[in-house]
């Protein structure tokens, strides 16, 4: 087989909280697509740990993650978009995403509003990045960087702006670095429901339009979450469609890996996905945190291994189609079945 | 949806007839930011000259980001004359006195690719048009205010001269600000969208000028208080098996279901997600369903419901209940 293996690249990385705090992401033995949005924040505890109780999540690739999205970025600046009308909406994701930030790391982030009124003025403190900086809303001058992409360097999530008008939701900004097998330089402008074009099932059951009705009844202050999961081969956040040619041949590549080195490269991949109203520019804020675990780290957990092996075995194919593990979720399945309770680590 | 508690910790009667009101978080502290052009819907209780309680949506008209209170501005309205009687209560509403009100909800925001803005109000209805000046100020984007009130009866005077710089016009009636905003439609750069608020009757003839002039109505957006909150609406009773109890006005059946014990599944409460389905009995009245989730098919056949949203309609008798299926 010619197919090369491009994964290797990608190390494995094994950290406690990586599997503590792993939002597993199958709450029945089978997957369907469904409008699964609950409101957000709120902790759910796993048989491993927890997680949920931030919208804004920082873990142990905090600093790793950050160092690759800017080499992405480097690479392919057509990863960071923006409509001009926009404008207020990067700075109000901005404001929000620090917030965020400093309710999730209270001991190392804070956004103090100096001034408020027309022009309001904050202090932001990353010590995290050793970020200490004043700066006035809505005057870039007081910033080193546009807003959504200063932000966006100091948040591990994705981030796309909607803008509604006329009854619709548009995709008119965003830094998504970390696409599963999309393109947000294609999609920006898009309709929410033109993004949402190829995906199977969810138009004829209705799904995409009921969740699009949700996000345009979404008020100020209100957030919601939803998760979402394919697999993913190496530790690889970077499977946009623009690097298709380096990923996707590793699809037909993994099934040639022993068992030792396909549990190690094969992993679950969930999106945490928050939606949030902004209030400045009413936009509608979507948030998507990746999240990888290989199967090694996978089967620490009985129920995980179970479940997952359940849901891959019984997915239709037009979904596992979709989600582009067609080729190999039967193998992952089968890998998963064999690592039985009292093989577990 | 959340609920906040406030005081009245400001009242300004300089207007005649029009009071504002400064509402502070009971607890102190700030309040949360909201979209320019939103409203905040107030429980008003029932009392004198009202039977049953009232929730009145009014516009925003303060400071939106990190506001330390929220500043409304309510016409007085007679009930003699047919008015609900909120407006009484808030003009009876005293310095201290405690106020309930949902957090601000957005339904008339600016919309951001606009090139222009052309706001045209009448009377109270500059409240929400004040809070879109100050976004415009903020922003440094264009915008132009026609206003039509009484002579000596102008609310926000001041204010607007400071957002406008002095630009806006003011007109003391219908048939001088028809005639300016006959000129003003037709001379505005492509993609300006046009805001108006005021009585319904002022409402429809700027309409009728801009369709006149020739513009799309996605251009046009008008302020209908409270389009998009849920009615309180009436009693009515429900059976569980054996179990019989009474839904409140204002009170979901999700709630009262999971008031008397019962798990119901949810997720978004809002009618959209469909998690909180119940099946319905024949002894069911009629549904009033509010849903998003149901198909019309299934809205018809009435053997269902969203717990969160839909109610039971009252048959001939005036009866309302649903039997619900566990």
């Amino acid at each position: 087989m010619s197919a090369t293996y491009s994964a290797e690249v990608c190390t494995t990385v094994s950290a406690l909280d990586l599997v503590t705090g792993f939002p597993f992401p199958f709450p029945q033995e089978t997957y369907r697509y469904s409008t699964n949005v609950e409101p957000a924040p709120g902790a759910v505890t796993t048989p491993a740990g927890q997680w949920g109780e931030a919208v804004v999540d920082v873990d142990s690739e905090y600093a790793q993650e950050l160092a690759e999205r800017a080499a992405i970025l480097d690479r392919d600046p057509s990863r960071h978009a923006w409509l001009p009308h926009m404008d207020v909406a990067c700075w109000d994701a901005m404001l929000c995403l620090m917030r965020e930030l400093s309710l999730t790391r209270p001991d190392s982030m804070a956004l103090t509003v100096l001034e408020s009124g027309v022009r309001p003025r904050y202090h932001w403190r990353n010590d995290l990045l050793g970020i200490d900086h004043t700066f006035v809303l809505g005057d870039p001058s007081t910033l080193p960087d546009e807003p959504l992409a200063w932000i966006a360097a100091q948040v591990q999530e994705d981030i796309v702006l909607l803008d509604q008008r006329d009854g619709v939701l548009y995709g008119d900004a965003g830094v998504v670095t970390f696409a599963a097998d999309w393109s947000f330089g294609f999609d920006v402008g898009m309709s929410f429901l033109e993004i949402h074009g190829p995906v199977p099932r969810l138009h004829g059951e209705g799904i995409i339009t009921r969740a699009h009705e949700f996000l345009k009844r979404l008020q100020p202050g209100e957030t919601y979450r939803r998760t979402n999961w394919t697999l993913t081969i190496g530790r690889r956040l970077d499977v946009s469609t623009e690097l298709y040619p380096e990923w996707g041949p590793d699809r037909d590549a993994v099934l040639l890996l022993d068992d030792e080195a396909f549990g190690r490269d094969v992993h679950l991949r969930v999106e945490v996905q928050h939606l949030i109203r902004l209030p400045e520019s009413g936009a509608v804020m979507f948030l998507i945190r990746t999240y990888l675990l290989p199967l090694v780290d996978l089967v620490q957990v009985e129920h995980w291994r179970v479940r997952t092996a359940d849901v891959l075995e019984e997915l239709p194919q037009d979904l596992a189609d979709y989600k582009g593990v067609a080729k190999y979720r039967h193998r992952t399945a089968a890998w998963l079945r064999a690592r039985g309770p009292a093989e577990g680590s | 949806m959340s609920r906040l508690s406030l005081v009245v910790a400001g009242i300004d009667d300089t207007v005649p007839d029009v009071r504002r009101l400064v509402l502070a978080p009971a607890d102190g502290g700030e309040l949360p930011s909201y979209t320019p052009g939103s409203h905040l819907v107030l429980d008003v209780p029932s009392g004198p000259g009202r039977e049953r309680a009232l929730a009145n949506a009014y516009s925003l008209v303060g400071e939106s980001l990190h506001p330390s209170s929220y500043e409304i501005a309510v016409l007085r309205c007679d009930p003699r004359g047919g008015a609900a009687g909120g407006s009484a209560w808030v003009h009876a509403l005293r310095t201290g006195d405690p106020v309930t009100a949902t957090t601000p909800r957005s339904s008339f925001a600016p919309v951001q690719p606009a090139t222009r803005h052309l706001l045209v109000a009448a009377g109270i209805g500059i409240t929400p048009l004040v809070s879109h000046l100050r976004f415009h100020a903020r922003w440094g984007r264009e915008a132009e205010l026609l206003y039509l009130h009484r002579e000596g009866r102008g609310a926000f005077i001041t204010e607007i001269d400071d957002l406008t710089d002095g630009s806006a016009s003011c007109f003391h009636d219908r048939v001088s600000l028809l005639a300016r905003l006959r000129e003003r439609l037709l001379d505005q750069p492509i993609g300006t969208h046009l805001y108006t608020c005021g009585p319904t009757g002022f409402m429809d003839l700027v309409v009728a000028e801009a369709q006149a002039a020739g513009w799309p109505s996605s251009r046009v957006h008008l302020e209908h208080f409270g389009l998009d909150d849920l009615d309180p609406g009436e009693p009515f009773d429900v059976t569980v098996g054996e179990q019989c109890f009474e839904i409140a006005s204002g009170v979901s059946l999700l709630e009262a279901m999971e008031k008397q014990g019962y798990a119901v599944p949810n997720l978004c409460r809002q009618g959209v997600c469909g998690e909180c389905r119940l099946e319905l009995g024949p002894a069911t009245t009629g549904v009033w369903h509010r849903d998003l989730y149901l198909s019309d098919d299934d809205k018809a056949a009435g053997d269902c419901a969203m717990a969160c949203v839909s109610r039971a309609l009252p048959a001939a008798d005036g009866r309302a209940h649903l039997e619900v299926l566990l």
